[in-house]
């Protein structure tokens, strides 16, 4: 084993882990909100992906009047500050959509079983993803990723800009995730999450807790389908039409191994299962013909498996009490 | 008083399979009108081309086979309450073990995993002993459930949301399986030839009843290749139907809704919790297998990719709209969600003849449609075609998502709890109740 291999290894599952960690934060977010896995997840972040490829790269949808007034000068790739510009603004757009989807199809459904609101999600995944597949063509949208594919190199080992750009990603939306937690707001969630009717006694606004987790929910699900389009990453600087809407189902182990409702297990599990699945992608490509190519992507589910069996709620899961 | 549907004057009554006169007469004359039909009675096989078409036997045939499977979907999740998403793995088992025994292929010694690899046969070949169906098709049934067995000491443990995502796990588990056995699976993305639904004794020429040729039956009745097999899975499913029924109201069948109501209190009335849920999943695994094979079989060539997160969703697509934990509702689920995408690409297809004509149709179909003057509809003719307008195919998708939003919102009980709020009108008309 040596020490270069290892680094760019190493950098390679921080970054992996850092998009799983964003995605599983949207998921638990959601889910210790309105208690609503959110299955929609993958059509969702992309769709998050879709707007921010519209904005910067066709600079706006064609049957408006206006184009997309910060696109920055046409024709050449947007400097840092354009594309970050653009991504805030994106956040905005998928925040919205949070809204949009959580008022007509979530609120309605308040108090019914969990297996129903899980499978209402589905429904929604079902009717976005058909317009995300259709809007990406075949070979992908670009991004529009102001530093492509480069990389630094330190001890000759390759350091991609773009896994640096995610883990950055993932702090940031760790500490907003973090300091919203700990406001007033995130206590009212807290409660909300615990029990609904006695948070609503308590004067809290359940509807508007619903309505900020989605909108929170899906803003880090976009983020983390716009992180992973950045160069290095397979879908190689675009929205790819067979990564993108499978993202948030490889995310799951994640949630899973974490606790579904636990912030702190999410960015455990996404390290720990992006550890496992990069590493074992490099280190067991000698077995490739045993264990097929491609192998790595179930490693988390086989993680996932194995935990299940042991700690049925995860590892920083709470445990459902049961009563007769 | 007399004939009220929920009057029951004995627990015979209770359990029976068709409670009411009502039902037993309706059963008989579906039934007798599906063989008329299918026969090609002119009436009722004359159905019209925006519908299904003259060809309407090959989609409803396919809905058959994955019905079966769905009978073992409603007996897992809508009788014992373990909500799975990995009931396309399943299918995916029995298949694949049927095809192992059924199936045309090189030899025995292809059957053993990585035969290429450790030197036993020179050359990567494909598994399949062309055993006759007598074997292939239970031994689909029984291997997946014995994979149900398997995975169940997981299975049984977490409950709720995490049991459905573990689940998604298999799914994806049995795509990389798929892509890794192709001595078993075929080519990824082409797959490969299932056997045909053909009754042999053992492996001789001509077989004892044939499914796939147009032949005379017992000498008496000239059947084309589709009315055949159309027959043939229907009996199957008629019969897959009654036995789920039976486990339904037999004590297995009480014992799982009992876990499914309350699975403590199910343990503390003496019911093994473990015990019942294994047995659940074994049920559930062995109609999917069985689905399954039949499925690959009657499609005749079936890629791996195929037992997919989507075939998964249709089952609970089926459960959710044809009404949780009965036969009846799963039956109605069944002919809605697989029937549905093809009455919409037949009424397109049929839109589109009808762009030239005049009146409201061609009107209709113009603003639908990208063809004809005015290219603003949103849906287009060309298959697979990125972009705006979107291809048939895509509103598909979109169509079974708001359908399935719109009844949890609106229905939680489905088609079932329409067709209950209907009856239940009538019952006591002219009064309210």
């Amino acid at each position: 084993m040596d020490v270069t291999t290892f680094i760019q290894t190493l950098v390679k599952a921080v970054a992996l882990g850092a998009v799983y960690v964003m995605m599983g934060l949207g998921f638990v977010i959601i889910f210790k909100g309105t208690q609503v896995l959110n299955f929609a997840a993958s059509a969702l972040s992309m769709a998050g992906a879709m707007f921010m490829s519209i904005l910067i790269s066709d600079r706006g949808l064609p049957f408006l009047p206006f184009g997309n007034p910060i696109a920055g000068p046409e024709g050449e790739t947007p400097s840092i500050g354009v594309w970050l510009g653009n991504l805030i603004f994106t956040l905005i757009i998928a925040a919205i959509l949070g809204l949009v989807v959580e008022r007509l199809t979530i609120r309605p459904m308040i108090g019914q079983p969990l297996f129903a609101m899980a499978v209402i999600t589905l429904g929604i995944e079902f009717a976005i993803r058909p317009f995300n597949i259709d809007a990406t063509a075949l070979e992908g949208r670009s991004l529009g990723v102001p530093w492509g594919a480069e990389a630094w190199t330190w001890a000759d080992a390759l350091i991609p800009k773009s896994y640096v750009a995610a883990t950055i990603m993932a702090l940031i939306a760790g500490a907003v995730v973090f300091f919203f937690y700990r406001s007033r707001f995130g206590v009212a969630m807290r409660a909300v999450a615990f029990d609904q009717e006695a948070a609503m006694a308590q004067g809290i606004n359940v509807g508007r807790v619903f309505a900020i987790a989605w909108a929170l929910g899906v803003a880090l699900a976009a983020l983390a389908g716009i992180a992973y389009g950045m160069a290095p990453f397979p879908p190689g600087g675009s929205v790819s039409q067979e990564i993108h809407p499978v993202l948030a189902f490889r995310v799951l182990p994640v949630i899973v191994l974490g606790g579904l409702d636990s912030v702190i297990g999410v960015i455990y599990g996404g390290v720990m299962i992006a550890l496992a699945e990069v590493f074992a992608g490099q280190y067991l490509s000698q077995y490739n013909s045993v264990l097929g190519s491609g192998y790595s992507t179930i490693v988390p589910y086989l993680v996932m498996l194995i935990v299940l069996v042991v700690r049925p709620y995860g590892l920083f899961g709470t445990p459902e009490i049961r009563r007769v | 008083m007399y004939r009220r549907p929920l009057l029951r004057t004995a627990y015979e009554q209770d359990a029976a399979i068709l409670p009411t006169y009502f039902q037993k007469v309706a059963m008989a004359l579906l039934i007798l009108a599906t063989i008329l039909a299918a026969l090609g009675a002119p009436v009722l096989s004359a159905i019209p081309s925006w519908f299904l078409g003259a060809t309407w036997l090959n989609p409803v045939t396919n809905m058959i086979t994955l019905g079966i499977a769905a009978l073992g979907f409603t007996i897992l999740v809508g009788v014992t309450g373990q909500v799975s998403i990995g009931h396309a793995f399943f299918m995916g088992v029995g298949a694949y073990f049927a095809v192992a025994l059924g199936g045309s292929g090189d030899g025995i010694r292809e059957c053993v995993p990585f035969h290429d690899n450790i030197g036993l046969v020179d050359q990567a070949g494909v598994c399949g002993l062309g055993l006759p169906m007598w074997i292939w098709l239970p031994a689909a049934g029984v291997s997946a459930a014995l994979v149900g067995m398997l995975v169940s000491p997981a299975a049984v443990r977490v409950r709720g949301l995490y049991l459905a995502i573990a689940t998604i796990g298999l799914v994806f588990i049995g795509l990389h399986l798929g892509r890794m056995l192709p001595e078993y699976a075929g080519d990824f993305e082409s797959g490969r030839t299932w056997p045909e639904l053909q009754i042999r004794f053992w492996k001789e020429e001509n077989p004892i009843i044939d499914m796939a040729s147009d032949g005379t039956w017992f000498g008496l009745i000239h059947l084309s290749e589709e009315q055949k097999q159309f027959f043939f899975l229907i009996a199957l499913f008629i019969l897959f139907a009654i036995a789920a029924k039976n486990i339904i109201r037999s004590r297995t069948g009480r014992a799982l809704q009992a876990i499914r109501d309350r699975d403590i209190a199910a343990e503390v009335m003496g019911v093994p919790e473990q015990k019942y849920k294994r047995i659940g999943f074994a049920i559930s695994s062995f109609y999917a297998g069985i689905g399954g094979a039949l499925f690959a079989s009657y499609n005749g060539r079936v890629a791996p990719v195929q037992w997919s997160l989507f075939l998964s969703v249709d089952f609970i697509a089926i459960l959710l709209i044809g009404g949780a934990g009965t036969i009846a509702g799963t039956i109605l689920g069944t002919i809605f969600v697989e029937l549905t995408p093809e009455v919409v690409k037949r009424f397109t297809e049929w839109l589109g003849d009808q762009v030239a004509g005049e009146g409201i149709v061609a009107a209709l179909a113009n603003v639908m449609l990208t063809e004809g003057s005015g290219d603003f509809g949103p849906i287009s003719l060309t298959p697979a075609s990125p972009g705006w307008p979107m291809s048939v195919f895509l509103w598909n998708f979109v169509i079974f998502g708001v359908l399935i939003v719109v009844f949890m919102i609106f229905e939680p009980l489905g088609l079932f709890g329409i067709w209950i709020r209907i009856r239940n009108y009538w019952k006591g008309w002219p009064f309210s109740y």
